[in-house]
């Protein structure tokens, strides 16, 4: 008799549950992927692939023009033109991924991890502890997030791992709050308070159950910096501070174009399309990592 | 009674209906070729459990599907008239003059920004029925009618300012504003507390006598439908099982699964489901009692800051024997939770003292609390919320041994598999996470979670309230099942009297923190000692049916 | 009430406070100071006597925590010290520079409240499933797009394309079109996505359904009853929107040279003047906490939640 319930849930567990208890295999994942998703990996690969191996898609030299070749218009052996110096835009983008991504990169590692172990710590620690960690996250949440990193880069000097640096402690307070909050979300759940009702120690509370599920959405939450990251460098490397010329970062790409914005559109557009192209398809796939909080 | 000869059309007629939802990928049918009528005057109850169907079907008769589902088949005839395939528009004049709807949630149901009056009065607005100076004194006659206190006052107040039982009243003020033919009660009572459950009841019923109104009751409860249906459509899984007259259907069901769902209604077998302790195999020894609770006071600071205190548990004593099962029985704000809480040491009393199996509860500290807790284990209301989503079935079972690491990893194995095979789960379920398991399953993995340290007792806090009958009738055979075997003594709370009624050998009834009542089952049901029991007893639905058969 | 009021004036005053100093450490603690960097051009033939001098009377060589204190009670009256660069005070380089930012910001967060608004009750109203789809991605795509790169694009296709907006000689409301539209979308791009969240979360709730119920049209129940609870959370956002106006009004000012604080801050830091900066980083910070504070005393009054406590009981 007692199967009963078993027997009539497996009725209607089809509904709750799709597939479950079985893993989905890998073709399956990516037949199911809404268009848009696969479209944002693979703007992301190629992005990637760029940072990684340049040479392997373009053979022109990023810092070095061709005489005679200055200002051409897109065509067949420019894919997107070419700048005052005669050097090829194309090659210049995909040579300059790697200024912007890793910029990018540093910036969001450093954010996670010095603002998810504040939180981390905020949240399961003691109130006093607590009480000056958020003090210190509403302190640095007050500044404007550009004026703050202006403030860092004064500090630091210009260039690329600084403005990296720079754009990386503005999201400390973010990722501050976001992961204390998760943490005392979960801490309040009723699967918490019966780990520690059936002999569960601190440590291995947090351990398998508070940081596990807390920090899934902190991660989410980094993909989407991921994404804000590249426009906050690309920002600054349009201001100046960042990377110097001749260095092909994107933002500083744009900047140069400025001057021929009435002869040649295609030295502010082809960049500014493609920051644009690498941060909605961050987006996206943070977006499909699960439930964003706001 | 006999409807079937008026010569007036039904004022509800629904033939052969059929709905799905597109779920992303395909659309799914969930309610499939579904035929009642509503006379005029009449009270239709739709039973059935979750998933059902009751409440889409419900929904598609006042055009307010959700935006995902459709009508594929059939038609709805108000008055002869069908409105299925109506647009929004045209609906817009029918909802609410002619078919009104009493929610499920009042709590959620009332806008919190807008005062109770506006919402009232909204309703006589979009129809045209009163403008300007007119509305307010509509409006508080309505609210006078549904039987609430100082009705001005409360046309200027704002819903979180009423309690639960005054809002569903707000809310079939609404409903009734323009003497409807039809009112649709979707669980309208299934969040209240079971007396004002029944004081909410009484009220519709008496609406519906006094302005002739048909009432389509939509409700999981047999009980309840067969203390106010004259006639029960019995659906699982989308599809009529039964239908026909409440006292026929009751007396003698045709379908299976409606002769299950009678069986397994608590409210309607008076009979105890398990064998009291005294008459089992194993007598249990009168002396031995495992849980001792004396003069127990728990305060609580209020949370709006002024510093003062509240006091939720006020001096409750009482003891528990071993191998029995003690129920702990309250309304919402009575102190059940409170209490359960600081007996399973997750809060420290502020005065009395709790003893479990021996053990002084005060003196625990640190790891001798970590070391009792193998005494003790608590089963939670939630069974969604009390899982981590993250573990799989076998690692939420092993955890609890992990914690007290006196087992080698193959005899650890062995031992959740055997408690998953006892509590019932499949092989199955080990690799699964707990998204993927029914409720009633979910329910099991707790159970397991709780019983693989060989706890003494085991406190269910309102461990069945969330599942389905049918459900619940399997977990509270399984309950018994182990107890028997197990020896184990239970703490259980609960507001449902019905259920405490066939599983307890003792009861205490909490009201506003105080011990109202208590003692055994008979003594407590038979002779309640105080007018509040009396009105929780006779609270409990389905005593109609009880005086029928 | 007023226990409240000044528990909250309390925590405003601590912020300020701590802005303050981490902008004093930020910014007074850097290497190369700006007198030297003005002062120790060859061309103006100082001989390092005469910069230590400059430098004494800057007091940039005193003590830090003398700096400190001095500075503290220079902004507590006012005073925002002197420009290294510009050599003017301080206060009279921002009292110059505010109205053109003032004027900027505010069109641009009027025009981002009416795009953000748009967005998000059209997508709502809107009967097609794929125009809601298309107009919800609206702010998806703003939120990606580099201001200074929008700026640009803006003025290629409007000034020289389609040459609708002069770029020499406009006048005085010609020169904002394009910089308050560059400005509007990155700040409409948060609010029109909390917006819609909001909206969409609200016509979820069972008191809709309802509204729906006594007979409302989708219409009615979106402005009766869904608008005011989707637009009060928005507030919580006002603090990360000012945000996002000081870092768009930097990047429009400096794209279309514009002479704002913008276009101040930005040339503050490419010639390293902290006092400048500071100050700017400061009013900020004071900015951000009044926003904040007025937000938190506009709640109850109009959350009727938030004003009264204890709720009857029956």
């Amino acid at each position: 008799m007692t199967t009963f319930d078993t027997v009539h849930d497996d009725i209607i567990a089809p509904g709750r549950g799709h597939g479950a208890g079985r893993r989905l295999s890998l073709p399956l994942l990516i037949r199911r992927l809404p268009p848009g998703l696969a479209l944002s990996w693979l703007v992301l690969a190629i992005a990637f692939l760029w940072a990684v191996a340049p040479s392997l898609f373009t053979s022109y030299n990023p810092l070095e023009g061709v005489g005679g070749e200055q200002l051409r218009r897109p065509d067949a052996s420019h894919l997107l033109g070419t700048d005052a110096l005669g050097r090829d835009l194309y090659a210049r983008i995909v040579y300059g991924a790697v200024h912007s991504l890793t910029g990018a990169f540093v910036a969001v590692a450093l954010g996670l991890v010095i603002g998810t172990g504040l939180g981390v710590v905020a949240g399961s620690v003691r109130r006093r502890v607590d009480d000056a960690i958020m003090r210190l996250v509403d302190v640095l949440l007050s500044i404007p997030p550009l004026l703050l990193s202006l403030s860092i880069i004064i500090l630091l000097g210009f260039g690329t791992v600084n403005a990296a640096i720079a754009v990386g402690l503005t999201s400390v307070a973010g990722f501050a709050r976001l992961a204390r909050s998760e943490v005392v979300r979960v801490r309040r759940s009723d699967y918490v308070e019966a780990a520690f009702g059936s002999g569960g120690t601190f440590t291995s509370v947090l351990r398998r159950h508070v940081l596990p599920n807390s920090l899934t959405s902190v991660l989410a939450i980094a993909a989407l910096h991921f994404g804000s990251a590249v426009l906050q460098i690309s920002t600054l490397g349009f201001l100046g501070y960042g990377a110097p010329p001749p260095t092909p970062e994107w933002g500083l790409l744009i900047a140069e174009g400025r001057n021929y914005i009435s002869t040649a559109w295609w030295l502010t557009t082809a960049p500014g399309v493609i920051v644009v192209l690498v941060v909605l398809a961050a987006n996206r796939v943070s977006q499909s990592f699960g439930k964003v909080p706001a | 009674m006999n409807s079937s000869i008026t010569p007036y059309p039904p004022v509800l007629e629904i033939e052969n209906l059929s709905i799905s939802y597109n779920d992303g990928v395909a659309h799914r049918r969930v309610v499939h070729d579904v035929s009642f009528r509503i006379e005029p005057g009449e009270v239709v109850a739709l039973v059935g459990e979750s998933g059902s169907g009751k409440t889409t079907t419900a929904q598609s008769i006042i055009g307010l599907l959700s935006a995902n589902g459709r009508i594929e088949g059939g038609n709805i005839k108000l008055n002869g008239t069908d409105i299925s395939r109506w647009s929004d528009r045209q609906l817009d004049t029918v909802r609410g003059a002619k078919i009104s709807l009493v929610p499920q949630d009042p709590a959620s149901s009332l806008n919190p920004v807008k005062t109770i009056g506006a919402q009232v009065g909204e309703i006589l607005r979009i129809h045209g029925a009163a403008s300007g100076r007119d509305v307010e004194p509509q409006v508080i006659s309505l609210l006078e009618r549904v039987g609430l206190s100082e009705p001005a006052l409360r046309a200027r107040q704002y819903p979180h300012e009423l309690s639960g039982g005054m809002r569903q009243r707000v809310l079939i003020a609404i409903a009734i504003a323009l003497k409807p033919q039809l009112i649709i009660a979707d669980e309208p009572t299934s969040a209240l507390d079971v007396t004002v459950q029944k004081r909410i009841l009484d009220l519709i019923d008496e609406l519906r006598t006094e302005y002739g109104t048909s009432v389509l009751l939509v409700t999981h409860d047999l009980g309840v439908a067969a203390d106010r249906a004259d006639r029960l459509v019995v659906l699982q899984g989308g599809r009529i099982q039964e239908l026909g007259a409440t006292k026929v259907v009751l007396a003698a069901p045709r379908s299976a699964y409606t002769r299950q769902l009678i069986v397994d209604a608590p409210s309607f077998s008076a009979v105890a489901r398990k064998a009291p302790a005294t008459a089992r195999e194993k007598p249990v020894p009168s002396d031995d009692d495992v849980v001792i609770v004396e003069g127990l006071v728990q305060d609580f600071v209020r949370s709006d800051g002024d510093g003062k205190s509240f006091r939720a548990v006020d001096g409750l004593s009482f003891r528990v024997r071993r191998g029995t099962t003690h129920s702990i029985v309250g309304e919402s704000g009575s102190g059940k939770t409170t209490t359960i809480r600081a007996i399973v040491g997750f809060q420290k009393p502020t005065a009395g003292s709790i003893e479990i199996d021996g053990t002084d509860l005060s003196q625990l500290r640190g790891e001798t609390l970590r070391q009792f807790r193998r005494k003790i284990q608590l089963v939670y209301q939630n069974p969604y919320g009390s899982l981590d989503p993250r573990q799989a079935v076998f690692d939420i079972v092993a955890e609890p041994l992990l914690n007290f690491g006196r087992l080698a990893r193959p005899a650890r194995e062995e031992k959740v598999r055997a408690i998953l095979n006892r509590v019932g789960l499949p092989e199955a379920a080990l690799s699964r996470r707990p998204h993927a398991l029914s409720g009633g399953q979910r329910q099991r993995v707790a159970i397991a979670r709780a019983l693989v340290l060989d706890p003494d007792v085991v406190v269910l806090d309102e461990a069945v309230s969330a599942l389905d009958v049918t459900v619940q009738a399997r977990i509270l055979d399984l309950l018994d099942e182990l107890q028997r075997d197990l020896g184990l003594t239970y703490l259980f709370v609960s507001h449902d009297l019905a259920v405490v009624r066939q599983i307890s050998d003792t009861i205490s009834v909490l009201k506003d923190g105080r011990l109202v009542d208590g003692g055994t089952v008979e003594d407590v049901f038979e002779r309640p000692g105080s007018d509040y029991t009396r009105e929780l007893i006779n609270a409990i639905p389905g005593q109609k049916r009880a005086a029928l058969v | 009430m007023s226990g409240y009021l000044l528990n909250r004036l309390g925590q405003a005053l601590f912020v300020l406070w701590a802005a303050f100093t981490i902008s004093f450490v930020l910014l007074q603690a850097m290497p190369g100071d700006a007198v030297l960097i003005k002062f120790q051009n060859p061309e103006l033939g100082l001989n390092p006597q005469q910069i230590a001098d400059i430098r004494a009377s800057y007091a940039a060589d005193s003590a830090i925590w003398v700096q400190y204190l001095q500075t503290i009670g220079r902004f507590l009256t006012g005073n925002f010290g002197y420009s290294v660069q510009a050599g003017v005070p301080v206060s009279t380089m921002l009292a110059a520079h505010l109205p053109a930012t003032l004027k900027l910001a505010s069109l641009g967060f009027i025009l981002a409240a009416v795009f953000a608004v748009a967005i998000a009750f059209v997508s709502s109203l809107t009967p097609f499933a794929w125009l809601r789809g298309a107009i919800q991605s609206v702010p998806s795509l703003f939120i990606s797009i580099p201001t200074f790169w929008l700026g640009i694009m803006l003025i290629q296709i409007f000034s020289f394309r389609l040459k609708l907006v002069p770029v020499i000689n406009p006048g005085p409301w010609q020169e904002l079109i394009l910089p308050v539209i560059t400005l509007a979308v990155p700040i409409a791009a948060p609010l029109a996505q909390v917006l819609v969240r909001n909206i969409d979360d609200v016509l979820t709730r069972p008191f809709v359904a309802v509204a729906r119920a006594k007979g409302a049209t989708r219409h009615w129940v979106l402005w009766r009853h869904v608008a005011k609870n989707a637009l009060l959370p928005t507030l919580t956002i006002a603090g990360v929107l000012f945000g996002e106006l000081i870092a768009g009004a930097v990047v429009t000012e400096t794209v279309f040279g514009l002479n704002g604080i913008g276009g101040l801050t930005e040339r503050a830091v490419g010639s390293q003047d902290a006092a400048v900066l500071q100050a700017i980083v400061v009013l900020s910070a004071l900015a951000f906490v009044i926003i904040n504070l007025i937000v938190d005393l506009l709640f109850p009054v109009l959350d009727p939640r938030l004003r009264t406590k204890a709720g009857a009981t029956a």
